[in-house]
């Protein structure tokens, strides 16, 4: 068993950021990562990082901006915290070295984003995660801090009290990717979860193959409510061969979105008048969708996004990379001709409930980053505020995990006094397929803890992870996971997309329920204990198969039209019955559905939801 | 209980509460059987399909090697023959093999795209990222490997520890005295210099040059292109300071830095961020003279 006093589980831009505080506040930090650092997808960002450096510029507009852009589905301490704490945390990115863009004067540039009230958007090229992640990960090296790579974790090891918010994370299960060994985490002070994104949900994602909400899932497994799932957000300008991202930032420069016909359709037909293609991103996607169903699309599948007239000596200093991406990857010049673009499933908004020190209801178990939801980006994330929530709430985490006292939180988390329980009518059973089965075999809480020792609990989860990855290899002539994998992606880009309806929803939880139990059967074929990805990605199907459902399951009970959630039943926004948060809870693998306030008193101000225009 | 189940359409499913354990073992049994029958059918299909109609497939020669599995301890090459669709990549052709054919293929990677530096190969005798090499630019058979001089560890993947080693031994983090006063003040630095450094740093540690070069094939200490550029970055970064420079340029001017360089140029035609690996070397080779030569 290894024993530290913070753990951090992954290292992109949030993890990285969390164990630099840790370490900074004295804590022995430790990172357990699939992935060597470098190899994070927070690399694979491009746009920026918002944060009100400038005169002209307040944090107040940076939060009021982000309210506006969530649909008033942000929690106010948690989004002014972002908007105060971004700049003291991007002048530091520079302190530490980072490569941003500069102007004349020697200044880091910014540039304007969508739904963005004045051009904060900081940035390096349209590679500002890849800089973002290097600097971090080059700090880290500094300090020394130790990091156990390709060591996927497998679960948490959590106490098994009847209510989540009285149960106590001590540690994490780790499988070494390249001996196949399996080891106990111990965690003096605190877990903390920084595993990132989902996108492996659906199948045309800008998100890489790693991302399959393998933190969200333990989270969800262990009893943390996790939160908003049902808000996903679809980029507009993803490549339509492979869904490689595009920036915001073409647009933010001015690049212009065209139809087959050539007319520039965000003012053409009336879909953003003010805003045209810096509209927010939910309002573009539905846009571009809207051109190909009306037969207005190229192929009768994307639209063009064209930079060309912003000039070769431009592009090359702001958006140099675009022009390799377009190349590589759909085979076009950009500075001859326009990318083909069209929406793609980007960003989880929801995740692991969490207050804005990145504190879960459960004792000693943070999340910050994708993974987590402080409640931030509400029902649409602007673009530029994923970095900055990265390392704002990642560095909160580390600081308050190590001891420091930021102060008590207002967001609240797990039941507290003001919590509702929801009801939806699904078509067939959600959650486990075999309850009480699956309880011992993969759920992260222990069984018949109480009187356990910390270690001891950390030694009973690994002794369960261990049974658990034997039963998956004893069965090397059961169902592929990828065929279960691929099946689970396909039908949540056919129903639960940009655009969403009763039928297909239910739809989905039929095919899901499907995989569920195709999932009984899964195996694995291959025996190595070496580098068995096989094993590894049928870990992750199971989690893929368990966060489509959550994203399913709030998508129908949300009879509203909010941000990136659109419901063909349901056109308005509903703000009398629906200023509320979705909350689910994995009780004894049987999902609970519940909700809470949505918090619009800020500071000094009360946030009043206005119709949003752009 | 917060979720009503409405219309059961799935038979199965209610069929399910009803059975004891025993029987739900058994049918559960029953369908793997099934199943595995339907797919060991499904691969010989599609295996024979592709073969047959060859102008749209590609053929693959893929290394193989497990220490621990008998019968593939002794490297070999596997053949596959992937269905191709215009844009695909070596690394599509790979995944498509892996879930179709042999879910025990392994190989390393995550972004696809080109940022994440971890599925560098060895792909028709040269390193290449595959994620960002279109099948159509090579010649068939297309023969995969791991990247040369690095232990195997199972089939393309191979042991970086060296390579990390390599890029921490240059101090690879910004270390600069001259912080502005005043909280959120930043650093000003220059475009020029900005763009001095900026490929330097577009390095995403795919280890691709390390593999390339034959120097650090014979010497295992030698620094490598990737080390040395990360070093580059920092030297040339005028945020550093004089002192500083002076600092790095000990480090690389040692017996196994930026002298042992000979200047083959595998190291720049390989970089797949297209890093003018070999000219950085050679400008620190002249800032180490420069350097020495100062007080003369």
């Amino acid at each position: 068993m290894y024993e530290h006093d913070v753990i951090v589980v992954g290292a992109g831009g949030a993890g990285l950021r969390a164990a630099i505080a840790a370490q900074e506040e004295g804590a022995d930090v430790a990172i357990v990562s699939k992935l060597h650092p470098v190899r994070s997808h927070t690399g694979a960002a491009e746009g920026g990082i918002n944060a009100a450096l400038r005169e002209g510029d307040s944090w107040e507009d940076h939060a009021y901006d982000t309210m506006k852009g969530s649909d008033y589905l942000g929690d106010a301490p948690a989004i002014e915290t972002l908007a105060k704490t971004s700049p003291e945390e991007v002048i530091q990115l520079e302190h530490w070295g980072m490569a941003f863009s500069r102007e004349e004067d020697g200044r880091v540039s910014q540039r304007p984003f969508g739904g963005l009230s004045f051009p904060r958007t900081t940035y390096a090229g349209a590679e500002t995660g890849h800089q973002l992640l290097h600097t971090m990960y080059e700090q880290l090296v500094k300090r020394g801090i130790e990091v156990y790579d390709e060591w996927h974790v497998l679960d948490l090891a959590v106490s098994d009290e009847e209510a989540p918010k009285d149960r106590t994370c001590h540690g994490v299960v780790g499988y070494d990717v390249q001996s196949g060994n399996i080891e106990g985490f111990r965690a003096r002070d605190g877990v903390i979860l920084a595993t990132g994104g989902l996108g492996q949900v659906y199948d045309h994602t800008t998100n890489a193959v790693s991302n399959t909400g393998d933190g969200v899932a333990m989270a969800y497994r262990a009893g943390a409510p996790i939160e908003d799932m049902e808000f996903i957000q679809f980029h507009p300008t993803t490549l339509p061969s492979t869904g490689v991202l595009i920036s915001e930032g073409v647009r933010g420069e001015g690049g212009i979105l065209y139809n087959e016909a050539g007319e520039r359709f965000m003012f053409e037909y009336g879909y953003a008048s003010n805003d045209g293609e810096l509209a927010s991103r939910d309002v573009v996607s539905r846009a571009e969708l809207n051109e190909v169903n009306a037969g207005r699309g190229i192929e009768d599948e994307y639209v063009h996004l064209d930079m060309r007239h912003l000039g070769e000596e431009r592009i090359i200093d702001r958006l140099e990379n675009i022009l390799h991406l377009a190349a590589d990857f759909e085979g076009v010049d950009a500075l001859e001709e326009p990318m083909p673009v069209k929406p793609g499933q980007h960003y989880a908004m929801g995740g692991i409930e969490t207050d804005e020190n990145g504190e879960t209801c459960i004792s000693g178990l943070y999340a910050a980053g994708e993974c987590a939801c402080a409640s931030v980006h509400g029902s649409n994330r602007l673009g530029g505020n994923a970095l900055p929530e990265l390392i704002v709430f990642g560095a909160r985490a580390g600081y308050h995990a190590a001891g420091r006292d930021l102060g008590e939180a207002e967001v609240t988390t797990g039941k507290r006094g003001d919590w509702e329980p929801g009801e939806v009518e699904t078509p067939v059973e959600p959650g486990a397929v075999e309850p009480d089965v699956e309880a011992d075999a993969s759920d992260a809480v222990a069984d018949g803890g109480s009187g356990l020792d910390s270690e001891e609990f950390v030694e009973r989860a690994t002794e369960r992870a261990t049974e658990h990855v034997e039963s998956l290899l004893a069965n090397d002539e059961g169902r592929n996971h990828a065929e279960i994998r691929a099946e689970v992606q396909q039908s949540m880009t056919e129903q639960v997309n940009v655009f969403r309806e009763e039928d297909a929803l239910k739809q989905a939880l039929r095919d899901i329920r499907e995989a569920r139990e195709a999932y009984q059967d899964v195996g694995v074929a291959d025996q190595s204990r070496t580098f068995n990805t096989d094993l590894l990605q049928t870990i992750e199907t199971r989690n893929i198969i368990d966060l489509a459902e959550a994203i399913t399951l709030g998508a129908l009970v949300r009879e509203e039209f909010r941000g990136a959630h659109w419901r063909q039943e349901y056109q308005e926004r509903d703000d009398e019955n629906w200023l509320k948060h979705t909350l689910l809870s994995w009780n004894d693998g049987s999902p609970e559905l519940w909700f809470k306030p949505v918090i619009l008193e800020g500071e000094e101000k009360r946030y009043e939801p206005k119709i949003r225009s752009y | 209980m917060s979720t009503q189940v409405s219309d059961q359409t799935d038979d199965e499913s209610s069929a399910s509460e009803a059975e004891t354990a025993p029987a739900a073992q058994q049918r559960r049994m029953e369908k793997k059987r099934q199943r595995a029958a339907e797919a060991a059918e499904k691969r010989q299909a599609d295996e024979a399909e592709a073969a047959l109609a060859d102008e749209e497939t590609y053929h693959l020669k893929v290394f193989r090697y497990d220490p621990e599995i008998e019968g593939k301890k002794e490297p070999r090459f596997d053949d596959f023959h992937v269905p191709y669709h215009k844009g695909m990549t070596v690394l599509d052709a790979l995944m498509y093999a892996r879930d179709t054919y042999d879910s025990s293929l392994t190989f390393r990677h995550s972004c696809r795209q080109a940022i994440c530096g971890s599925d560098a190969m060895f792909v028709n005798g040269s390193q290449r990222l595959c994620c960002k090499t279109q099948l159509s630019d090579l010649e068939e058979p297309v023969r995969v490997e791991p990247l040369p001089h690095a232990e195997v560890v199972k089939d393309l993947v191979v042991d970086l520890e060296h390579f990390y080693d390599q890029m921490e031994a240059v101090e690879p983090y910004f270390q600069t005295n001259d912080l502005p006063e005043g909280e959120l003040e930043e650093q000003r630095q220059s475009r020029e210099n900005r763009e001095k450094v900026k490929m330097s740093t577009r390095c995403i540690w795919c280890g691709a040059c390390m593999s390339s070069c034959n120097i650090a094939a014979g010497d295992n200490e030698y620094l490598g292109p990737a080390a040395i550029n990360k070093a580059y970055r920092f030297t040339m970064d005028e945020r550093e300071g004089e002192d500083m420079k002076q600092q790095r340029l000990e480090i690389l001017e040692q017996e196994h830095g930026v002298w042992r360089c000979q200047t083959q140029f595998s190291c720049t035609t390989v970089c797949p961020k297209d890093i003018p690996l070999t000219e950085h070397i050679q400008e620190l080779k002249r800032e180490a003279v420069k350097s020495n030569l100062k007080f003369w």
